[in-house]
């Protein structure tokens, strides 16, 4: 049997490495368009100053976009490191749309980002802005297949799984594509980008207005981050991937997870905006509700149940049950004795294979497992409330006052009053950290909602590992969080460095700290 | 469109063809990040060593990241077996690849000589620990790795880090850092000028005879004493794929049998042991025409291929053979993804890779110059 030690280390490793990556991945996501948008509006109007916004954004984007790149190795070869059998068993599927973000997509942004960066003298102006937009467009396709590959592991469309080669095999490419969990989880999670990359334009732009310098640009600057951004939050509140909770028995215990909602209730539902859930008593205490809400969110209707956890794991038994004839024949088809009835009863019960390998947990034949077991395993079913229940409150309270900031924002900069606004410049500034803080607890609520799954339905995560001792994965985990601390001590050396100096930065000589010699020499002589 | 034992071998072709790829681009920039110490020896000159790439190293990266990608989609227990056997080669290749991006897009970034001289080393660490774990682990390729499968085909692997390391694995390893090298070195003489050039002549040319001698010693330890793989059983080349249900032993001499079967195949390894001299000869010339430049590129890509086609044809259909438990050897026939797969993907492949070249030659059209310290001098804040 596999080592608990070994699952808990593999998964705190993907999780680290995973939840680093994201940090750099929306701004990227963010910032091409912004840049693109900026660059536009230059080569449109000619005017220098949107040619300086898009160097000076571009050169945070770059400190940015570096340790994306170097981060997003990691996620490359994880899966055959650290899940094997993960990759084993479902590679056939899930490597295409990896494969193909590489064709696609990383080829088209990381070959246009050179251009971008160093391209300025080489390129005509209409080239260059070319260029930044395959840039921007390499970024959202990248986003696009691996949502893709993502929404596969969280209702896995598609495919279907073969014994003789012991694992998921594609059987229609399009289903993939088309699945509405993917779908809704690109807008929601490119839109996340959008924001991010907005929040963090108005931020440094509120910064310069608060310090009084560099008005002009700062003030050009927050206009293009507070219209995109006001779009950006409308979509990723509206187009919230809610919608994609109706699709899928996983989904559905998220979606009771997310509300901790142990019981199910008459429609339309409550929704508990609050409350204290508890995974033993399968309750949850001292809860706040909104009557009819949750019906009306989940479901998009007033007649519709939305099942609760003691229901759905209730219903999980059977299929344990089931899924241990279905291990049964697929052992004796395994070992050679593949009859056509041996084939028939294989695949009457198939679709519950993967319930039945939730008992490889506690017994590596399955077919043996005690009714204790079994009840284990039932429990095993859905994943910790509490955890995704906050999780999630954190990601919507995060979500409503940025739409909040963006509003004001928006509205006070068409009026021309943005400057006079200090108390909002100042909660923008203070607010840098919010698009990050909704973004990680939603990757959180997607991934560790969809507990003990690692491909839903199909193939428990605990069995996904590769066959390493615990103490290699300890290593590299300890490695990983050492070097990962210290290239982020360095690229926040670097952007805070530059954000603070602003578009002085560029050497252009307009700008502040070039205006002051006296003053600013220590800190120019340093910059290049 | 074809049937599952073409579309095998198709991606025996592509996977081959995007690793070479990967070598004569990255390995590009990766031979640059090694010359980098010894071709530069100020600050200014480093500058022009990074920047002859520095507009297309990330782009060349993703000739790796797509290498990587497409083997988990194609060969997907290759990549289970082999990235997670090999697990601390990989993660010590990994942790090395890290310090390029932040190498490159970060050090010109401040005016400190000691932040830039740290970023250099960090470079050239990036640019020579993966050359050189690759070429170990293709010489453990060609050794055998100790592993197999269960029955539910969870992959076991029982060999160790340290166990990598044999008097052959590390020739492998040193065929591939002096071949990335040495394509460094002709980049660098036909993109830079002066000294630079002149000293990046001067080692390219060492390192291509290494190279040629490291590889045909390699040869003979193949021929003499590393015992190949041979499938005794019949192999269904239409089969699905179950790598565990075929026998094979091992023997002597064994991965020359595809060159004794059709001698032509010679004229393969033949290239990559003539080609670095001709690279060498063309590096010796004292005022070298542009044709001289490029055909001494040229030449080093041709090696290159050669070098990296020479191991895939001696092992084939072998890609991953097992020394502990031989019968579970990974062939191309029977490691692969379904015929769905291997057919969507080619498709895939077919159409983007034309449009990839394209953009990218565009690119490289772009910025062709001959970087100079004067140029990098005008351009103190923009250039890397």
């Amino acid at each position: 049997m596999i080592s608990e030690a070994l699952v808990e280390l593999s998964r705190w490793q993907f999780a680290v490495t995973a939840l680093f990556h994201f940090l750099f991945v929306p701004l990227t996501i963010g910032l091409t368009w912004i840049l693109f948008i900026m660059e536009a509006v230059y080569v449109m109007t000619g005017r220098e100053i949107y040619r300086d916004m898009t160097k000076f954004w571009g050169k945070l984007f770059g400190i940015n976009f570096a340790i994306g790149v170097a981060t997003g190795l990691t996620m490359e070869f994880e899966f055959g490191t650290n899940w094997s059998y993960y990759s084993h068993y479902v590679g056939d599927v899930f490597g295409a749309p990896l494969a193909i973000e590489g064709l696609m997509a990383f080829f088209l942004e990381s070959t246009f980002v050179g251009m971008f960066f160093l391209g300025w003298d080489r390129l005509s102006k209409r080239q260059h802005l070319m260029g930044t937009f395959l840039m921007a467009l390499g970024t959202n396709f990248s986003a696009l297949w691996i949502l893709i590959a993502n929404g596969w592991m969280q209702n896995p469309v598609g495919s279907e799984f073969n014994y003789m080669t012991m694992r998921m095999e594609l059987v229609s490419f399009s289903e993939i594509i088309f699945n509405p969990v993917a779908q809704v989880k690109f807008i929601h999670t490119v839109a996340g980008g959008y924001v991010a990359g907005s929040m963090f334009v108005l931020s440094i732009s509120s910064y310069y207005l608060l310090k009084g310098r560099d008005i002009a640009f700062a003030k050009r600057s927050f206009s293009v981050a507070a219209g995109f951004g006001l779009a950006a939050i409308f979509s990723v509140i509206l187009l919230g991937d809610e919608s994609g909770y109706e699709v899928g028995e996983v989904q559905r215990v998220k979606l009771a997870a997310i509300e901790a909602e142990y019981h199910t209730e008459p429609a339309p539902a409550a929704f508990t905006l609050i409350g204290i859930p508890d995974d033993e008593a399968m309750e949850t205490h001292y809860a706040v509700k909104i009557p009819y809400a949750l019906g009306l969110i989940a479901t998009r209707s007033l007649d519709e149940k939305v099942i609760g956890l003691r229901d759905l794991q209730k219903a999980h038994e059977p299929r344990i049950r089931n899924g241990m004839i279905a291990y049964k024949y697929l052992v004796k088809l395994r070992n050679g004795e593949d009859t056509p009835e041996n084939i028939a009863k294989f695949n009457e019960t198939k679709q519950d294979l993967g319930y039945g390998l939730l008992l490889k947990r506690y017994t590596d034949n399955v077919v043996d497992a005690t009714e204790a077991q079994i009840q284990m395993a039932v429990k095993d079913s859905t994943p910790p409330v509490a955890q995704v229940f906050w999780a999630f409150r954190m990601m919507v309270a995060s979500g409503f006052i940025m739409l909040l900031l963006f509003c004001l924002a928006f509205y006070f900069n068409a009026r021309r009053q943005i400057e006079q606004k200090r108390w909002l410049l100042k909660s923008i500034l203070f607010a840098l950290p919010l698009p990050w803080i909704a973004i990680e607890t939603g990757w959180f609520v997607a991934e560790f909602g969809r507990q003990p799954w690692a491909i839903s339905e199909i193939l428990p995560t605990f069995l996904s590992t590769s066959s390493l001792e615990a103490s290699d994965v300890l290593f590299s985990l300890i490695a990983f969080i050492v070097v990962y601390s210290i290239l982020f001590v360095i690229e926040m050396y670097l952007m805070i460095k530059f954000a603070r100096l602003g578009p002085s930065a560029l050497h252009t000589g307009r700008y502040h700290f070039e205006q002051v010699p006296e003053l600013t020499s220590g800190l120019r002589s340093q910059n290049s | 469109m074809f049937d599952y034992e073409t579309l095998k071998f198709i991606w025996w072709c592509l996977i081959g063809f995007l690793f070479i790829g990967f070598a004569i681009t990255d390995g590009m920039d990766m031979g640059v990040g090694g010359l980098l110490p010894f071709v530069a020896k100020k600050d200014v000159e480093s500058r022009v060593v990074i920047n002859t790439v520095g507009a297309h190293w990330d782009g060349n990266q993703v000739w790796f990241i797509t290498a990587g990608a497409s083997l988990f989609a194609a060969w997907p227990l290759v990549y289970a077996t082999a990235f997670s056997g090999f697990y601390f080669a990989m993660m010590l290749t990994l942790f090395s690849l890290f310090l390029r991006p932040l190498a490159f897009d970060y050090r010109s970034k401040i005016d400190s000589l000691k932040w830039r001289t740290n970023w250099d080393k960090a470079l050239f660490v990036g640019s020579m620990v993966p050359p050189l774990v690759f070429g170990v682990a293709f010489g453990n390729l060609l050794q055998g790795v100790p592993f197999g499968f269960d029955s539910l085909m969870r992959v076991t692997y029982t060999g160790s880090f340290l166990a990598l390391f044999t008097p052959f694995t590390l020739l492998t390893g040193v065929v591939s850092v002096a071949m990335m090298l040495m394509h460094g070195s002709t980049w660098l003489v036909m993109r830079t000028d002066a000294d630079v050039a002149q000293r990046s002549a001067n080692i390219g040319r060492v390192v291509a005879v290494v190279l040629s001698l490291a590889f045909a010693i390699a040869g003979l330890m193949v021929w003499q004493s590393i015992d190949g793989y041979l499938v005794v059983s019949t192999i269904d080349t239409m089969g699905q794929a179950q790598p565990t249900i075929k026998e094979v032993t091992t023997s002597s001499g064994a991965w020359l049998n595809n060159y004794r079967e059709t001698p032509l195949l010679w004229l393969v390894p033949a290239v990559g042991l003539v080609v670095p001299f001709l690279v060498a000869l063309l590096l010796s010339i004292k005022s070298k025409s542009t044709s001289v430049k490029v055909f001494a590129f040229i030449g080093s890509s041709l090696t290159i291929i050669s070098i990296i086609l020479t191991a895939g044809i001696a092992m084939f259909p072998f890609v991953m053979p097992s020394s502990s438990v031989p019968n579970h050897s990974l062939l191309m026939w029977d490691t692969v993804s379904s015929e769905g797969t291997l057919g969507l993907m080619f498709m895939v492949v077919a159409f983007f890779i034309p449009i990839i070249i394209g953009y990218t030659l565009w690119c490289y059209k772009k910025m062709w110059r001959t970087v100079t310290i004067a140029e990098i001098e005008q351009n103190n804040h923009t250039a890397y």
